[in-house]
C-alpha cells in the first residue's frame, strides 16, 4: 500500500499498517474472533514486500514462531484475542526472560473461557500485565481508535526494539471492527527504532551484558556470535545459572531497563484538564465514549475532564497523581468489573472520590451512561 | 605444543564444538546415552563441513533438550514441548541456516505432539534428533508416549496400561520427507543417519534410541547402562534384513537404518515462489 494516501480501513487492517510501516517482517498467527483479519491481511500483504507469514497449529506455536523469527533478526508480530493470549503467556514470559522484542496484540472480546467471541471487552487489561508467571515489567498500550491503532502499532514497534521485550497492544472488538479513514503515513514521518546490534568481536561478545541503559545488543542467529538464548534464568553470558549472587542480576535488570524510562515509555492524552474538578480515566474504545460526555457536560458548564491511558503498563502513577491533584472526584470508566480502578486507588489519596462505571455485559459505555454517571457523582 | 604433531583423534573433533564458556560437567548421569548421540551429531556436522555461525540448535525442555547449551552453536533453549515451533520461526525467518532441534520422547510427542506432526506435515528444512529413553528422565522417572505398555515408571507403579507411540511411523504418516532410527550402540550408523537427514531438504527426523538406567533400567529391571545398551544391540536388525521377517520374529526388535524418505516440496521453498510471484517491484 502505497505511502501517504488515505484508505477506508478496519480496525485489525490498520494495525497490520503500522505494522508494516514499523518494519514487520514476519508474522505467524492462529484464527481467532475478533482479531483473525490481522492475519488475513498479513498473510496478503507480507508477501509483497518480501515477508513471511505463517499460520501455526495453534496460539503457542504462534507466539513461539515468531520469538525464534525474531531472534533470527525479524521485527515481528502476532495477533489474536483472549483465549489465545492465554495460550500464548508461557511463551510470552519466555520472551520476558530472553528479552526478544515482539509484538502481541490482543483484540479483547468477553471472558472468562470462550465467553463472547463477537463481542466487546477490557477484560484482558490485567492479564497483560500478569499474564506469564514470575515477576517482570510489562508494556502495553491501548489504542482507541483506527487511525490511532496504526500509530500505536509503530509505538509498539518501537518500544519492543528499543527494550528488547514484549509489548503487549489491548485493542478491542470495537475497535478491531470499526471501520475509518486512515493515512498511511509518508516515509519518514515516524521514527523507527530498531534492535541495538552488536558492534563487539564475538570473542568479547557477552550475550546479556550489562550495559549502562541495561539494553544488551542483539546480533541476529547466523551474524557469528553463536550465543546461547534460555528460559532458564541465566548469567549475562546466557548461561543458566542458579547462583544467589547472579539471580537477581538478571531479574533486577528485566524491571530496571524498563522502569529507568518509564517517562518514555508513558503516554497520556489529557483534555479539559486544566481547571477540572472531575476526572473521567479510560483508555481503549471508552476514551471516546468519555471525550464525547466530557464534551456535552462542558457546554452545560460543568468542569469535568478526561484522562486517556495511551500506555496502560507500566501504570501512570506519577502523571496520574499529578494531574487528579486538584479534582475532588474521579470516574474511572472500563469495559471489565474493574480492573484499572485499582491502580487509580493506589496512587490517588483518600479525600477524593473514586467512582467507577463499568460494563461487561457485551455493550459499549454510551456517552449517555457516562453522562448520567456525571450527573449522579456531581 | 607436542599435540600439534599428534594425528587428529576423534576425542579432538569433539573438543572443536564444545562452547568454551560453557562450564562443566554437564547435567547427565554417567553412562547416559545422550552423550553418544552428541558426539554422532559432532562427527555428522564436522563431516558435512557446516561452519558454527549457520548452525542453529533449538531444543526443549528435557534431559536431550541440554545438549545444544554445551555446544558451540547458535543454541535456543526453549519451552517444554515447543522447540519445533521457534525452530520453525527461525527456520522460516533465514532459510539459509541449518536448523537442528534436540528433542526427548516427552518433549516432542507428548506435550509438543501438535507441534511434532505439523512440523511433519509442512516439511520444512528442519532435522529433529529425538532421544527416545521411554521415559522421563529429568524429573524423576515418569511415563511417557514411549513407555511400552506393562512397564514401570514412577507413575506407572502397577505397570503401564497405555499404548505407546511410534516416533518413526509418526513422522512417516504426518509428512515428514526423511526419517530414520539408530540406537546409541550403533554410534557410526546414528552420525551417517544424522548426516542424511541434514542433506535432506525437508523435514527430517531422527529417532535415536537411548538408555535412561537410571530410572526405566531400575525400575523395569534392565540392568545399569552398559546392559541397556548390550540390549539395543542384540535387539537391532538393518532395515534391510527386517523387510525379510515376519511380524512375530521383528517382535521387540529395534528396526535401524533408513526407514522413509520422499520427493516432497519444501516449505520455505515453496513459499519462496509466493514472494517471487507478489513482491511489489
Amino acid at each position: 500500500m502505497s505511502n501517504g494516501t488515505r484508505k477506508l480501513l478496519q480496525g485489525n487492517a490498520s494495525c497490520v499498517h503500522g505494522a508494516l510501516y514499523a518494519g514487520m517482517r514476519f508474522f505467524a498467527g492462529y484464527p481467532i474472533t475478533p482479531s483473525t483479519e490481522i492475519a488475513e491481511v498479513s498473510s496478503r500483504e507480507l508477501p509483497r514486500v518480501g515477508g513471511k507469514f505463517i499460520q501455526m497449529e495453534d496460539e503457542i506455536g504462534s507466539i513461539a514462531a515468531i520469538i525464534g523469527a525474531s531472534i533470527a533478526g525479524s521485527k515481528v508480530m502476532t495477533g489474536t484475542s483472549g483465549p489465545g493470549y492465554s495460550l500464548m503467556v508461557e511463551n510470552i514470559g519466555y520472551a520476558y526472560m530472553s528479552e526478544t522484542p515482539v509484538v502481541v496484540v490482543n483484540v479483547q472480546r468477553g471472558g472468562p473461557s470462550t465467553g463472547l467471541p463477537t463481542k466487546v471487552s477490557q477484560s484482558d487489561t490485567q492479564q497483560a500485565r500478569w499474564g506469564p508467571h514470575g515477576d517482570y515489567t510489562a508494556i502495553a498500550i491501548a489504542p482507541s481508535t483506527v487511525e490511532d491503532t496504526l500509530t500505536e502499532t509503530i509505538r509498539a514497534f518501537n518500544l519492543a526494539e528499543r527494550f528488547r521485550t514484549p509489548v503487549t497492544v489491548l485493542l478491542d472488538e470495537v475497535i478491531g471492527h470499526s471501520r475509518a479513514m486512515v493515512k498511511i503515513p509518508e516515509e519518514g514521518e515516524y521514527e523507527i527504532i530498531n534492535r541495538v546490534k552488536a558492534t563487539s568481536s564475538p570473542e568479547e561478545f557477552e550475550a546479556f551484558e550489562m550495559t549502562p541503559n541495561l539494553i544488551s545488543p542483539m546480533p541476529a542467529y547466523g551474524e557469528g556470535y553463536r550465543y546461547n538464548v534460555s528460559g532458564l534464568t541465566h548469567d549475562t553470558h546466557g548461561f543458566p545459572t542458579n547462583r544467589a549472587d547472579e539471580i537477581p542480576i538478571k531479574l533486577n535488570k528485566l524491571r530496571d531497563k524498563i522502569m529507568n524510562y518509564v517517562d518514555e515509555i508513558t503516554k497520556l492524552r489529557v483534555e479539559f484538564m486544566d481547571d477540572a474538578d472531575i476526572a473521567i480515566i479510560s483508555y481503549g474504545s471508552v476514551s471516546r465514549t468519555a471525550l464525547q460526555a466530557a464534551s456535552i457536560a462542558r457546554q452545560a458548564g460543568f468542569k469535568v475532564g478526561c484522562i486517556q491511558l495511551c500506555t496502560i503498563w507500566p501504570f501512570p502513577e506519577k502523571e496520574i497523581k499529578a494531574l487528579c491533584e486538584n479534582c475532588s472526584k474521579i470516574i474511572v470508566g472500563e469495559l471489565n468489573m474493574g480492573q484499572i480502578v485499582e491502580e487509580v486507588r493506589k496512587v490517588i489519596s483518600d479525600d477524593k472520590e473514586i467512582h467507577t462505571l463499568q460494563r461487561y455485559d457485551s455493550e459499549i459505555l454510551t456517552p449517555m451512561q457516562m453522562l448520567e454517571k456525571l450527573e449522579e457523582v456531581l | 605444543m607436542t599435540t600439534a604433531t599428534k594425528p587428529k583423534q576423534k576425542s579432538d573433533v569433539f573438543h572443536q564444538y564444545l562452547r568454551p564458556k560453557k562450564k562443566f560437567p554437564n547435567v547427565w548421569c554417567p553412562g547416559c546415552g545422550i552423550g553418544i548421540v552428541m558426539g554422532a551429531f559432532i562427527r555428522a556436522i564436522d563431516k558435512l563441513g557446516l561452519s558454527k555461525d549457520e548452525v542453529v540448535l533449538v531444543s526443549g525442555i528435557g534431559c536431550s533438550s541440554r545438549f545444544p547449551v554445551y555446544l558451540d552453536f547458535n543454541s535456543l533453549h526453549t519451552t517444554h514441548g515447543r522447540a519445533l515451533p521457534f525452530a520453525t520461526g527461525v527456520k522460516f525467518s533465514r532459510p539459509d541456516l541449518k536448523v537442528i532441534v534436540i528433542t526427548g520422547d516427552g518433549d516432542a510427542l507428548a506435550i509438543g505432539g501438535n507441534h511434532f506432526i505439523h512440523a511433519c506435515r509442512r516439511n520444512i528444512d528442519i532435522t529433529a534428533i529425538l532421544i527416545n529413553n521411554h521415559i522421563y528422565g529429568m524429573t524423576g522417572g515418569q511415563g511417557s508416549p514411549t513407555t511400552p505398555s506393562e512397564a514401570f515408571s514412577t507413575t506407572t507403579p502397577y505397570g503401564n496400561v497405555e499404548k505407546h507411540f511410534e516416533p518413526c511411523d509418526l513422522a512417516a504418516a504426518a509428512g515428514a520427507s526423511y526419517v530414520a532410527r539408530g540406537t546409541v550402540y550403533h554410534a557410526v550408523q546414528l552420525e551417517k543417519a544424522i548426516t542424511q537427514a541434514i542433506e535432506n531438504r525437508g523435514f527430517s527426523l531422527v529417532e535415536a534410541i537411548s538408555n535412561c538406567h537410571t530410572y526405566f533400567g531400575r525400575l523395569n529391571r534392565k540392568g545399569d547402562g552398559l546392559a541397556m545398551i548390550q540390549s539395543f544391540k542384540d535387539r537391532a536388525v538393518p532395515v534391510a534384513r527386517a523387510g525379510k521377517m515376519s511380524e512375530e520374529e521383528l517382535e521387540d526388535k529395534l528396526v535401524i537404518g533408513k526407514l522413509h524418505t520422499t520427493g516432497a516440496t519444501e516449505f520455505c521453498d515453496e513459499y519462496q515462489k509466493v514472494i517471487d510471484a507478489h513482491k511489489e517491484k
